[in-house]
Order: C-alpha cells, then sequence, then structure tokens
C-alpha cells in the first residue's frame, strides 16, 4: 500500500501514545494523531482539550479545540481556567502532544515570531497558546512537526514554549515539573534527547528516508544514531483509520 | 440589574471609543452579531482583549476599531493565520496595533483575579519563555510587561504572576436569558464568567428569550444583576456555534483565509457583509425566533 510522508508521520505520532495515557491534545496534526491512536491501538486514551473538555471522543477529527462534538463526547466539560489550574498545572497528565513551527536542538518551540526583534518581526505566527503550561507541566511532551531546514534551526528566535531551555539542568533550574520534549516526530523520522547532551538525535528513520537527508533538511549539525531503527511503514488498518479519518475531515469543512 | 435591549442599544449603551472589551467564548458561543454591531457602530481605538482572537478580532482589527490587542492565540483554527491581524502588526495597517500576549494559562488567570477582586494571580508558566523576558538580546522593554515573577511567602518558591484583566465591557453570547435578563449558557463555557465579573459593564446576546430557564447540565448561569444588557440576535455566533441550537460553520473558517488575505477583498467584505446589513433594532422580547436577519456565510469572492 502506498502512503505519503505525513500519513506516515501521523501513524508513527500515533503509535508513541499508550492505550489508558491520559493526553493533553493540540490541534493540528497532534490531533490527528492522537485521535488515530484511539481509532487503532489505544481505544482506552484519555483525550484532553484546553477547551475544557475531558476525556473527548469524537467520531472524525475536530477542526478545532472546541468544536461541538467534543464536548458532547467528553466525560466532563469544565472552564478554561480549571483545565489549566486544576488538570494540567498539578501534572496530573501524562502527555502533552504539541506541534511547533520552529523548534531547535534542544526541544525548544517557537510559535510566536519568526526573526529576533520581536517588536519587528519577520512574521507574526498565532503565539503560545495552551502550549507553553503544556510543555512545563505535562510528565513528558511529544512533538509533531515537518522536518526542514527553516523549521528545524539552531536556536529558536523566540523561545514560546521551554523544552530544555540551553541544555542539562536547565528545566530543574526554571522549576519546570515535567520530564520535557522525549521524541520528536517528523515526516522523515523520529529524534530522542541524547541522554548526556540533551541534544536531539535522528533515533529513527522511514522506509526509503536517508540519514544525509534528514542531515540536509535540518538547520543544526544533526547527529544520527549509531544504528538508527528503520520504523515500520504504515500497516493497512493503521493507513484505513486515518484516511477514513480524513475523508470525514474533508466533508465537515465543505458543508455549507 | 440587565436591561434588555436591543443589539445596538446595547452596544451603543455599553462600548466608548477607547474603551477596553473583552468578547469571549472559547471555540464556542463567539459574539460575532455583537462584534459585527461595534464596526457599524464605527468603534475607534478600542483595547480589544481575548484568548482567541479567531475571526471576530481580524474582522474588527481589520475594520479599524482597535489600537491594542492582549491575547493569547491569534490564529484561525485549523486553517493557518489570520491576514488582517498579521498585517496590523506586520505593517501597521489600517492602524498600528499595540499588542499584549499572554498563554492561554496566564489570560485566564488574569480574568479570574479580574473577577475575585484581586490585583494579580499566581501560576507556574511562563519560566524560561521569551514571554517573561526582555525583548532579545538587545535587551529593549519586556515583550509583556504584565508578567512578573514573585516568591511564594509560605515555600519560597519562585512562581509567576500575571496582573488582573479589569475591561471596560465584557461582550458574550449565551444560549438564553430569561425575562429578567438572567442568562444561562452551557457546553463549552470557556472563560465567559470570569469575564463578566472581571468587568464594569457587560453585553450578553443569546439565541433566545424565554420564560423560565429549565436546568441544563454544566450550565453557568449569571444572575441578572451581574449583567448590564441583554439583547437577542439568534443565529448571533455564526460561524462559531451555540450548543443546542446550530454547528460551527467550518466551510466559513476556511473560506475567510482567502477573504482576510487580501486587502481589498476584505473591505467589500466589510461592505457587503457588515455595513450593508441593516442595524439590528428588532424589539427584543416579543415575537417569534429567527425572525431578526443574521449575518450569513461570507460572500466568497472567486
Amino acid at each position: 500500500m502506498t502512503y505519503t510522508a505525513d500519513e506516515m508521520m501521523t501513524v508513527s505520532a500515533a503509535r508513541a501514545l499508550r492505550d489508558g495515557m491520559t493526553c493533553f491534545v493540540g490541534i493540528g496534526l497532534p490531533s490527528a494523531a492522537a485521535n488515530l491512536a484511539r481509532a487503532t491501538h489505544a481505544p482506552s486514551l484519555v483525550l484532553i482539550y484546553e477547551s475544557g473538555t475531558l476525556g473527548a471522543k469524537p467520531d472524525r477529527l475536530p477542526l478545532s479545540i472546541g468544536d461541538g462534538m467534543l464536548a458532547e463526547t467528553a466525560d466532563a466539560v469544565v472552564s478554561v481556567p480549571e483545565i489549566f489550574n486544576y488538570w494540567l498545572q498539578p501534572g496530573r497528565i501524562d502527555v502533552g502532544f504539541l506541534g511547533a513551527a520552529q523548534i531547535d536542538k534542544f526541544g525548544n518551540i517557537n510559535t510566536t515570531v519568526v526573526g529576533r526583534d520581536y517588536r519587528n518581526p519577520k512574521v507574526r505566527l498565532p503565539g503560545a497558546g495552551g502550549a507553553p503550561e503544556i510543555a512545563a507541566s505535562c510528565r513528558e511532551v511529544i512533538v509533531v512537526v515537518r522536518q526542514s531546514h527553516r523549521s528545524f534551526i539552531e536556536r529558536a528566535d523566540f523561545i514560546t514554549s521551554v523544552g530544555y531551555g540551553s541544555g542539562p539542568g536547565q528545566r530543574e533550574r526554571l522549576g519546570l515539573t515535567g520530564a520535557g520534549p522525549k521524541k520528536i516526530i517528523t515526516d522523515l523520522g523520529i529524534l530522542e534527547p541524547d541522554p548526556e547532551s540533551l541534544e536531539f538525535t535522528m533515533t529513527g528513520l522511514y522506509p526509503g528516508v536517508s540519514a544525509a537527508a534528514a542531515k540536509e533538511r535540518t538547520g543544526w549539525d544533526l547527529a544520527i544514531a549509531a544504528d538508527p531503527e528503520i520504523i515500520a511503514a504504515p500497516t493497512p488498518a493503521e493507513l484505513g483509520a486515518l484516511r477514513a479519518f480524513r475523508g470525514q475531515q474533508g466533508k465537515a469543512r465543505s458543508s455549507p | 440589574m440587565a436591561e434588555i435591549v436591543s443589539l445596538a442599544e446595547a452596544v451603543e449603551g455599553a462600548i466608548a471609543d477607547g474603551d477596553s472589551v473583552a468578547m469571549e467564548g472559547f471555540t464556542h458561543l463567539i459574539p460575532f452579531a455583537a462584534g459585527h454591531e461595534v464596526i457599524r457602530q464605527r468603534r475607534r481605538d478600542l483595547t480589544l482583549i481575548r484568548m482567541t482572537p479567531d475571526l471576530i478580532y481580524d474582522q474588527l482589527i481589520g475594520a479599524g476599531c482597535a489600537s491594542k490587542l492582549i491575547f493569547s492565540w491569534g490564529g484561525n483554527p485549523g486553517v493557518g493565520s489570520l491576514h488582517r491581524f498579521r498585517d496590523a502588526v506586520e505593517h501597521s495597517w489600517p492602524v498600528p496595533l499595540e499588542i499584549e500576549e499572554h498563554s492561554h494559562a496566564g489570560m485566564a488567570n488574569r480574568y479570574v483575579a479580574g473577577a475575585s477582586g484581586l490585583p494579580f494571580a499566581v501560576l507556574r508558566g511562563y519560566s524560561g519563555t521569551g514571554l517573561e523576558t526582555l525583548n532579545g538580546a538587545s535587551g529593549g522593554p519586556a515583550v509583556t510587561p504584565t508578567i512578573k515573577p514573585i516568591t511564594c511567602p509560605f515555600t519560597g518558591e519562585r512562581l509567576t504572576a500575571v496582573s488582573a484583566l479589569r475591561p471596560d465591557v465584557a461582550v458574550i453570547h449565551a444560549q438564553r436569558a430569561d425575562r429578567a435578563g438572567n442568562v444561562q449558557l452551557w457546553g463549552i463555557t470557556g472563560v465567559q464568567k470570569e469575564a463578566v465579573l472581571a468587568s464594569r459593564r457587560s453585553v450578553v446576546t443569546v439565541e433566545e428569550i424565554v420564560d423560565q430557564l429549565d436546568p441544563r447540565p454544566g450550565a453557568v448561569v449569571l444572575p441578572a444583576w451581574t449583567v448590564t444588557f441583554v439583547a437577542r440576535a439568534p443565529g448571533g455566533a455564526h460561524p462559531s456555534y451555540a450548543l443546542g441550537y446550530s454547528v460551527r460553520d467550518n466551510g466559513y473558517y476556511v473560506a475567510w483565509d482567502a477573504i482576510g488575505r487580501d486587502r481589498d477583498v476584505f473591505a467589500s467584505w466589510l461592505d457587503e457583509q457588515v455595513y450593508a446589513v441593516p442595524v439590528n433594532t428588532v424589539p427584543v422580547n416579543t415575537g417569534p425566533v429567527n425572525t431578526v436577519p443574521v449575518n450569513t456565510g461570507p460572500a466568497v469572492r472567486s
């Protein structure tokens, strides 16, 4: 079965979620992956959206984090102050699932501005949303983002959400309670932090992706694991479930 | 005590040039009809406050109503950029837009502090982010001056304080009010209660005005004495939605990208879909539901 790089990325991200986990879901690629996990190997995955929906069970991909379907299928709907203060902040949530516009070698995420001068940005991005506290307080974080020379950079132009800051010991010094980003899942493979330096290293590649291609599409001098895992291609069941979601979303988008 | 008036009267009575205005509704119950009425009344120099500016503030910013935006996420959900917002920040068009930027947790807590009558709120947040630091290596002014470190007087822990939000006016959309002006909303209720209680005045548009508010699971009730004006505006959350009354018009959000992207297309949209729409002065607590014309989807120009 043929598949696209984006499909491989979404399937790979879904596999990173274990059944029964609680997952704070960002919109876009993370939401597609989390919903795919729930539809395949992780039916008891608890999806939590920042709109205040705890345990949402959507049967199609939500376009926004506040779709009515999320509220109607949730175990509980709470206010926005409550979702951040009672549920996220104390560290109750296993994994935060985030996207990024830029990410650097220490897993710091920028979704604020492109360019080093905040007051005169080259590009104004949407901003922080829930991400800074998700990145700070979830027990661990997984980032899903397409890999390119422009998005994977040595140092983020602006740190919206902290990964490992400037390196080992920084999260502890900042008082961040969660363990930080454990995986960056891209359209080429998987990066994980080096145990010593915490610099993100390519530890997994998709079938047909070369280490050279991964280096080419990274803005820092990317280290590749000595023996990178070759990640299994999507199964027909995974692809079928993902495409069913996509079909439904296409229909939802084109409805009047 | 809430006064039940037309939407035009509510906006006229509650919002003046230069006011700080919080129009809240987290994806759900976004008060679009009220926002369009503010554009029609050509309010200027507003400080707009909202966690997710969404299309409603893209429209107000593009129409030149705002001189400052206080926010935490300014995108078109699931679609992309807010182009009017970006044009204002990147090119000062149609007027310069000052921004004050937070995270969602920070904004939510600022409303909680405002509603609680406190000068600030405390959270674990912002630590190590660019928002709490000075502007870049040049050491310019603080990116967000309403974020400051604070030490817990009991444990010595380093935490973060954010200043309270005390808007002049909160504007929200709810499912229903009764004839006394008690307001009821349910589903995703976001920060609407906090925004109304933090603000000096409030405007609540509703889908319908009923004799009696029967209980709904998870509903928020704002007693009439916490609300300034109630106005009937059926469909007033469109293209957002009102649970139990309408569904989110995802197609509008997708179509908005092309309209918002181009200044001229946006100007035509404003003329046709906002300025040309008759002012809503329909009497409010009489008559059947759904007789008031509401702004319908964007006229997409090819």
